[in-house]
């Protein structure tokens, strides 16, 4: 008996059926696409995108060259290179991040003491020559100026977790 | 030169130049598809003789069925020409013989002086819905009954000796019938077990 | 005009007809090419909703122009040829393929009149041309010498061997109860007072299923694409082909699909007559249907079930196609053809009278 329904199930088909069904229903739903250069899906602040330095808000530049970050990365996507400035402070000559190496786990912010390093949520960038992958102090410090109160902002709404 | 002598005439080349490629080409796989080429050619040379029917199950049989399996067969076979060629000088002579006796034969059988236009008569043209399918069926199943009853139960009778000659028990494979594998429901496989979380 | 009338008229009698199949065959052969670009974007977009999401939208309005900037993008693309292969059999396969089918639309009915020949061995001469088709599949995986083509060749070749005996059984059914293999007369034999029951569908259901299915199977698409399966053997047979080479594959393949749809239409479904001939009021009432514009709906729910399956199934493990063919198919129909024997010598009502 149990053969025989089963063979009637497989001979008309019943089950691929039930599965058109469900294609079918799917196929009138609502669709989930979110049309991305006019919308956009929403970002986390935790988001790990872009890299940039910050600065203080009296314009000196964050970083102090300790090289944590450098120690940390585990993909050696950091370079730095320090000296004195000509005021005695220990700054950095040399901060370079290679885009192609990162692997965006965000060790670098987290390992910096003074949140010099950070990543921001912008996600849309490219590279049109070679070279242009790695990031420069210049760059990184462009990029922290350009998008400080996002990054304010986002680091603010994080704060208590960390 | 009518249009159709032209045809017949390209498709004659066609083909027995392809018959020789399946004797001459050393790849066994360009041999196979010269065969197909052939196939084909003959084909279309029945097509201009009004056999429609003989020529698409020509094509639809020996084409699209049978040289499919050889060359699945051919394409996985890895063939030693040398070891092939070896005792080619020694069998030359006999081989020469076979070749002579069996032309011989075909003319003795299909010669001019049994066949032509002075023989028989050609056969009269055929209006445009002339189907000889159905002729072919009408006189299949009348006149031709028992021969082509009997070619049938040899032909099954050949089939089931080829799966029971080929056919052998694999105690060692794990083979597993998929008749057996659709059938199967999630309870057969899957034994819900109900446990209290670990403490720790 | 004139001028063109004498043009005409000045060239030989043999040249004139040559001429004039040629505008025929022109006359099928682009329709049927826009409709293939088109059953791609078609079948991108059907997918696309049934996954919940919308599909090609982005070139020109609504995405229409998607299937002209693939053809264009094809095109441009370099044809690499591995430095193994088989040079010759390598660039023929695609046009083996292709050939064939383009070829078979040469005997198919569009509407009463409309048919480029009319050959009573009809059906038996597409049979012929879908099974030589095959031939592109396996030169392809042969000549470019590449062991996953090689994989997907083999496959190919076993499942559509296996397939064409289930196929060309269900089509016997099919000439035994219409009692001709002209493709004109099979649709003819389906009329009758029944509208949509008159239709062979009906008394030939299990061959009408075996039949779709084949056809699934014989164009190799999912659930039966294991000769490409893309994800076992990356893309199969056309692995190693690029540019316009791949795209003779991808036409052949999409146009094969058409060709079994409107197969189905023509010897399950009625071909171009109306679903409500003979019915009381709704019969009159859409005799001013071309039968032209039945047919291609009928081909479209087709062309339509095909991408839905696509949506919807895994692909078939391969031990389980093989038993589907040889174990499931060929016995089924081998039955329904002696049912169909004896209804149509008894003259069962009102299918085979």
């Amino acid at each position: 008996m149990k053969a025989l329904t089963n063979y009637i199930k497989s001979l008309f088909l019943l089950e691929l059926f039930r599965g058109l069904s469900l294609t079918g229903r799917y196929l009138f739903r609502k669709k989930f696409t979110v049309m991305y250069p006019e919308e956009k899906a929403p970002v986390s602040p935790r988001f790990r995108g872009l890299h940039a330095q910050r600065r203080y808000p009296n314009g000196e530049e964050r970083c102090i060259a300790c090289k944590l970050c450098e120690a940390v990365c585990p993909a050696l996507a950091i370079t730095i290179e320090a000296e004195p400035r000509e005021d005695g402070s220990r700054r950095t000559t040399r901060y370079d991040i290679d885009l192609f190496k990162c692997i965006y786990c965000g060790y670098c912010q987290e390992s910096c003491p003074v949140d010099a390093i950070v990543e921001t949520r912008v996600y849309e960038y490219h590279f049109e020559n070679r070279g242009e992958n790695i990031m420069t102090k210049e760059k990184l410090l462009a990029i922290g100026d350009k998008y400080e109160a996002q990054i304010a902002a986002d680091l603010e709404a994080q704060a208590k977790y960390r | 030169m009518t249009f159709e002598k032209f045809i017949f005439y390209v498709l004659a080349a066609v083909l027995i130049i392809s018959a020789t490629m399946v004797i001459t080409r050393k790849n066994p796989v360009h041999a196979a598809l010269s065969l197909i080429l052939a196939f084909v050619a003959s084909s279309g040379i029945w097509l201009l003789a009004e056999a429609e029917f003989l020529a698409i199950v020509l094509v639809l049989v020996y084409v699209g069925a049978v040289m499919v399996l050889f060359l699945f067969v051919l394409m996985m076979l890895d063939i030693d020409v040398a070891t092939l060629r070896a005792g080619f000088i020694k069998m030359l002579p006999l081989g020469i013989l076979m070749a002579i006796a069996m032309a011989a034969e075909l003319i003795l059988v299909v010669g001019p002086e049994n066949f032509g236009l002075d023989k028989f008569a050609a056969p009269a043209r055929h209006a445009a819905d002339y189907s000889n399918t159905e002729e072919l069926g009408g006189v299949l199943y009348t006149v031709y009954m028992y021969p082509f009853e009997i070619a049938a139960v040899i032909l099954l009778v050949a089939i089931i000796a080829a799966i029971g000659l080929t056919m052998r028990r694999r105690p060692d494979s794990k083979y597993l019938d998929p008749a057996n594998q659709v059938v199967v429901k999630r309870k057969d496989r899957v034994r819900m077990v109900s446990m209290d979380a670990e403490k720790g | 005009m004139e001028f063109f009338i004498g043009l005409w008229e000045a060239l030989p009698d043999g040249l004139q007809t040559v001429i004039w199949i040629l505008l025929k065959i022109i006359a099928i052969i682009l329709p049927l090419m826009i409709c293939v670009a088109y059953y791609t974007y078609a079948e991108r977009k059907v997918i696309g909703y049934m996954q919940v999401r919308v599909g090609p939208n982005r070139v020109g309005p609504k995405g229409w122009l998607q299937p002209i900037a693939d053809a264009v993008k094809l095109m441009f693309k370099e044809i690499i040829i591995p430095s193994n292969a088989n040079k010759a059999l390598f660039l023929i396969a695609p046009a083996i393929t292709l050939g064939p089918a383009l070829a078979a639309w040469a005997v198919f009915p569009f509407d009463e009149e409309l048919v480029l020949a009319d050959i009573n061995a009809g059906l038996l001469y597409i049979l012929a041309l879908t099974s030589v088709g095959v031939y592109g599949v396996i030169i392809a995986g042969w000549a470019s010498n590449s062991k996953y083509a090689f994989l997907g060749a083999m496959r190919s070749a076993a499942q559509i061997v296996a397939y064409e005996i289930a196929m060309g059984f269900a089509l016997v059914g099919v000439l035994v109860a219409a009692g001709s293999l002209n493709l004109g007369d099979i649709v003819r034999a389906q009329s009758g007072n029944g509208g949509l029951f008159s239709w062979f569908w009906l008394p030939l259901l299990p061959l009408f299923g075996v039949y779709v299915i084949s056809g699934v199977a014989e164009t190799n698409r999912a659930p039966f694409d294991v000769a490409e399966g893309e994800s076992e053997i990356v893309a199969g047979f056309h692995i190693d082909y690029s540019g316009m080479a791949f795209a003779a594959f991808f036409l052949a393949e999409y146009a094969n699909m058409i060709l079994i749809a409107a197969l189905s239409a023509i010897m399950f479904m009625g071909g171009w007559l109306s679903p409500f001939q003979g019915w009381p009021i709704l019969g009159p009432l859409f005799d001013w249907v071309p039968g032209f514009v039945w047919l291609v709906l009928k081909t479209g729910l087709f062309a339509f079930l095909f991408l839905w399956l696509r949506a919807t199934f895994p692909r078939y493990r391969y031990d389980q196609i093989m038993r589907l063919g040889w174990k499931v198919f060929i016995p089924i129909t081998i039955v329904w053809i002696a049912v169909v024997g004896l209804a149509v010598v008894y003259q069962l009502p009102w299918w085979f009278d």
